[in-house]
């Protein structure tokens, strides 16, 4: 007997398996983008109402039922700023490490396992963690400067494998070349590793900026304030911040409904913040992978 | 012991291989090799793939120690300096052992910048002796006609051949006195090659050449000597022209006749 | 003839100098997470000075500022992070890995190359601004379907956080699926399956390790995520009573509270044990995602 390589009624059936599964998963692509798209057409449309130029220039009015954001934006942009001082030179300092010269080991493992663990620890234990070190402690008070480092310490994972993956991007025969021709270590890095790299690891400390700057658990209790109607004007102030702006605007307001549409702006503005910081990473980063694959 | 075969060349020695082994991990790559290399010639290392010759050029210029767990037994002494000693200063040895890699391997940089580089990482020059230097080097690699107009374009730019020969001058502008090439024609076309091997043939003249190659040809044209190397272990190792025309070891002439590799 | 031989040690110096400050920095991470845990277990100690550990780990009632008789049990928070988490899970789990598997299996590189980003984009969109949604779009929805008279449900919180938890279990997935040799999915294929059947019976079992770990992350997540329960759940002190009730977490009455209390009361060092709780928590369920995924990586290699 030969068999024949028709479509045949079995075949016919694991034919019909195929077609459901698959269906099936693109049914939950689907409702995922869904999902996604009517987020930001619901923040979008109605937020767009609320923001006008007085919404981004001006400090809030009449107990935060008019007026705008403008020292949330501000506040927020100088946290981001204390975060990115702090934690890109750490971090790429910490993956120059890793990569350049930490040689397989015990204790390598370990510091790339609490750099992974770091991740996972809950942003609100950062909050905690900022509360006892940084104002307490350090005595640097509810402020920027605490709310600023403690943000700092839960980018830190992030700007490290960012910071790694950059300088693994750089082929190894630029390592090799210099130093058969008589480079040093660090002139090796210094030279021919870190130009290659430091737009990869720059791209990558921007996306863990830009989720640093959207987050509110580490900042609520280490110098975000609810109302402000001033600037900080020393690393000691408190600040006023676009996430924790937004929380107050949408839960501990005494008048909801007439905050409502403000709410609505400011959570705009923060999502339009997040999204144009990711899609320039993202797009920055896909041209510096094609750049460097030769 | 196969040391029969090996005779100790004449000329000056410039490197003295002294019962070296080198493992990687459990793994023994070279078992106790020994021989002498001359001043002023061309050595070339063959062997079948795997054989460990690429291993023993990198031995010279310990850029064995980049493997972690890499591990040297034996001396090897450059001008009688032992450079496996823990006072051996690792950029002045790879300052004075150059080494040219298999695939032409130039820095995103500009022409004049590659060239330079050993030099501005070294000691600070003025810019007209940076240039002479990077211009006498193109030369002796016989690149400077090609890229005179354009030093400062990228060195990606050249073509494959080119960038091999652009290596080379950025060898030569440190002015080692040995330079290792590992197979430096494998990854070029034929025209490449010969003009990579006419360079080579000049380049006795001023320094000791040590070549890697897994073409007979190659190193039957370019070389004076000839070591012939198999599973790690150093079988002959003699005149080129004797080993091509009379080997002594029947495993050598195996391979030289094409019977394997 | 030049030597070898080191001529000086300032050279050397220098250069074992710049490796001891970036070697300082690597090692920052360990000191990060030691430090981490050690304060909090330094600033929890002082509660168990007037609680028992026994009642702040199977009481049920967290009534910290009542002035006959305080009392401090997280269980009832503990139920509800579960709950909430379990919920999140049930939905995130199954819809992330098909997703992955989608990525992995059956879109063309076109699709893709869009996909990816946008499931990267939900990874980015705060979790303040997912609180709010769920104040202003889940949450009323939740309410119309059910009837209630809010929707600040532990439901809206699992929905929320199961939004939250797609991209770790998606990306994570979708790694060990393509992690699969590409060997077995050619045997498969040769012996006649299709590529339904090659998934199901060959790539994701081999890939299920990987998948685990991608649910645990996710767990990890779900366990720590703080504004959008606090914004979405309604915060009812009582023990959880199902997911059309409001329920308060552990992340969300730290949030709660610790901006009320006055400094170094046994109600203060209370909550910070609360955060160790946490922190021990996210801690193991994070670790054993990560011994899980070595695994994986080491059998593959």
């Amino acid at each position: 007997m030969t068999g024949s390589i028709k479509k045949s009624r079995k075949n016919l059936k694991s034919q019909l398996a195929q077609f459901t599964g698959f269906l099936f998963l693109r049914l939950a692509v689907y409702s995922v983008l869904f999902i996604l798209l009517y987020f930001f057409y619901d923040i979008g449309h109605q937020g767009y109402r609320a923001i006008s130029w007085e919404f981004i220039s001006q400090v809030p009015k009449r107990g935060m039922t008019e007026g705008g954001i403008f020292p949330a934006i501000v506040g927020t942009f100088l946290v981001t700023l204390i975060t990115a001082l702090f934690a890109v030179p750490l971090g790429m300092a910490a993956a120059i490490y890793l990569n350049e010269y930490a040689r397989a080991g015990r204790l390598t493992r370990l510091i790339r396992l609490s750099i992974r663990n770091l991740a996972g620890v809950p942003s609100i234990v950062y909050g905690l963690f900022g509360v006892i070190l940084f104002v307490n402690m350090l005595k640097f008070g509810t402020s920027v400067l605490s709310a600023g480092l403690t943000l700092g310490l839960l980018t830190l994972p992030w700007t490290i494998t960012a910071s790694e993956e950059a300088l693994k991007s750089v082929p190894d025969s630029y390592r090799e070349g210099a130093l058969a021709l008589g480079a040093t270590r660090w002139q090796m890095i210094r030279t021919n590793v870190l130009p290659y790299s430091i737009p990869g690891m720059l791209t990558g400390a921007v996306l863990g900026l830009a989720r640093a700057a959207g987050e509110t658990a580490p900042i609520m209790f280490t110098g975000a304030a609810f109302y402000l109607p001033f600037l900080p004007r020393s690393l000691k102030d408190q600040f006023m911040a676009l996430p924790y702006h937004l929380y107050i605007m949408a839960t501990q307001h005494h008048a909801i409904d007439k905050a409502r549409p403000l709410a609505y702006g400011t959570a705009l503005v923060l999502i339009v913040f997040v999204v144009l910081f990711n899609l320039g990473a993202i797009l920055l980063r896909a041209r510096l992978r094609k750049k460097w694959r030769h | 012991m196969e040391s029969s075969y090996i005779a100790i060349p004449e000329g000056q020695p410039k490197i003295q291989v002294e019962n070296l082994s080198l493992s990687y991990g459990p793994k023994l790559v070279l078992k106790n090799i020994s021989l002498v290399i001359p001043e002023h010639r061309v050595t070339a290392i063959i062997g079948p793939s795997g054989c460990g010759k690429s291993s023993l050029v990198r031995v010279l210029n310990r850029m064995n120690d980049l493997i972690p767990e890499a591990r040297v037994e034996g001396r090897v002494l450059i001008d009688g300096e032992n450079i496996y000693d823990r006072d051996v200063d690792l950029v002045a040895l790879r300052k004075k052992v150059g080494m040219v890699f298999q695939k032409p391997n130039p820095f995103p940089k500009s022409i004049f910048d590659n060239i330079a580089y050993g030099l501005k990482i070294g000691n600070h020059r003025s810019r007209s002796e940076l240039e002479q230097i990077v211009e006498r080097s193109l030369r002796q690699a016989a690149l400077w006609d090609e890229v005179k107009d354009r030093l400062h374009q990228n060195a990606l730019k050249l073509s494959g051949g080119q960038q091999q020969r652009l290596c080379i001058a950025r060898a030569l502008a440190v002015e080692p006195e040995i330079i290792l090439f590992d197979e430096p024609c494998s990854a070029i076309d034929p025209i490449a090659t010969a003009k990579v091997e006419e360079l080579i043939h000049q380049l006795k003249k001023d320094y000791t050449v040590v070549i890697v190659t897994h073409n007979m040809q190659q190193a039957a044209r370019v070389s004076d000597y000839t070591a012939f190397l198999w599973l790690g272990e150093l079988l002959e190792y003699d005149r080129t022209e004797k080993i091509f025309t009379n080997p002594a070891n029947k495993m050598t002439e195996n391979y030289i006749t094409g019977r394997f590799g | 003839m030049g030597t070898v031989k080191k001529k000086g040690v300032l050279g050397d110096l220098k250069e074992s100098l710049i490796q001891k400050i970036f070697q300082t920095s690597g090692l920052l991470a360990i000191i990060v997470l030691l430090g981490i845990f050690a304060l909090l277990l330094y600033t929890a100690i002082p509660a168990f000075r007037e609680v028992s550990l026994k009642e702040f780990l199977t009481s049920t009632r967290w009534d910290p500022t009542s002035p006959e008789k305080p009392e401090f049990g997280l269980l009832s928070m503990l139920a509800s992070t579960i709950m909430v988490t379990i919920g999140a899970l049930l939905i995130a789990f199954p819809v992330g890995v098909a997703v992955a598997a989608y990525l992995s299996d059956v879109a063309s590189p076109r699709v893709r190359e869009i996909v990816k980003p946008v499931v990267e984009l939900l990874a980015a969109i705060p979790s303040v601004v997912v609180g709010f949604i769920g104040i202003t779009l889940v949450g009323p929805m939740i309410a119309k379907i059910f009837n209630l008279s809010h929707g600040l449900t532990a439901l809206n919180g699992s929905l929320l956080l199961a939004i939250m938890a797609l991209p770790t279990i998606i990306s994570i997935s979708e790694d060990s699926l393509n992690a699969v040799p590409i060997s077995f999915v050619e045997a498969s294929l040769a012996l006649g399956a299709n590529r339904w059947q090659t998934l199901v019976r060959v790539k994701v079992p081999a890939a299920l390790s990987g998948i685990i770990a991608s649910l645990m992350l996710g767990m990890g997540r779900a366990i720590g995520e703080t504004m959008t329960v606090l914004m979405a759940t309604g915060n009812a002190r009582a023990f959880p009573q199902g997911f059309l009730q409001s329920a308060r977490t552990l992340t969300a009455n730290i949030a709660i509270e610790l901006g009320e209390v006055p400094y170094y009361t046994t109600h203060y060092y209370a909550l910070f044990a609360i955060g160790l709780v946490l922190f021990i928590m996210t801690f193991f369920v994070n670790l054993t995602a990560d011994v899980i995924l070595e695994k994986q990586k080491r059998k593959l290699q």
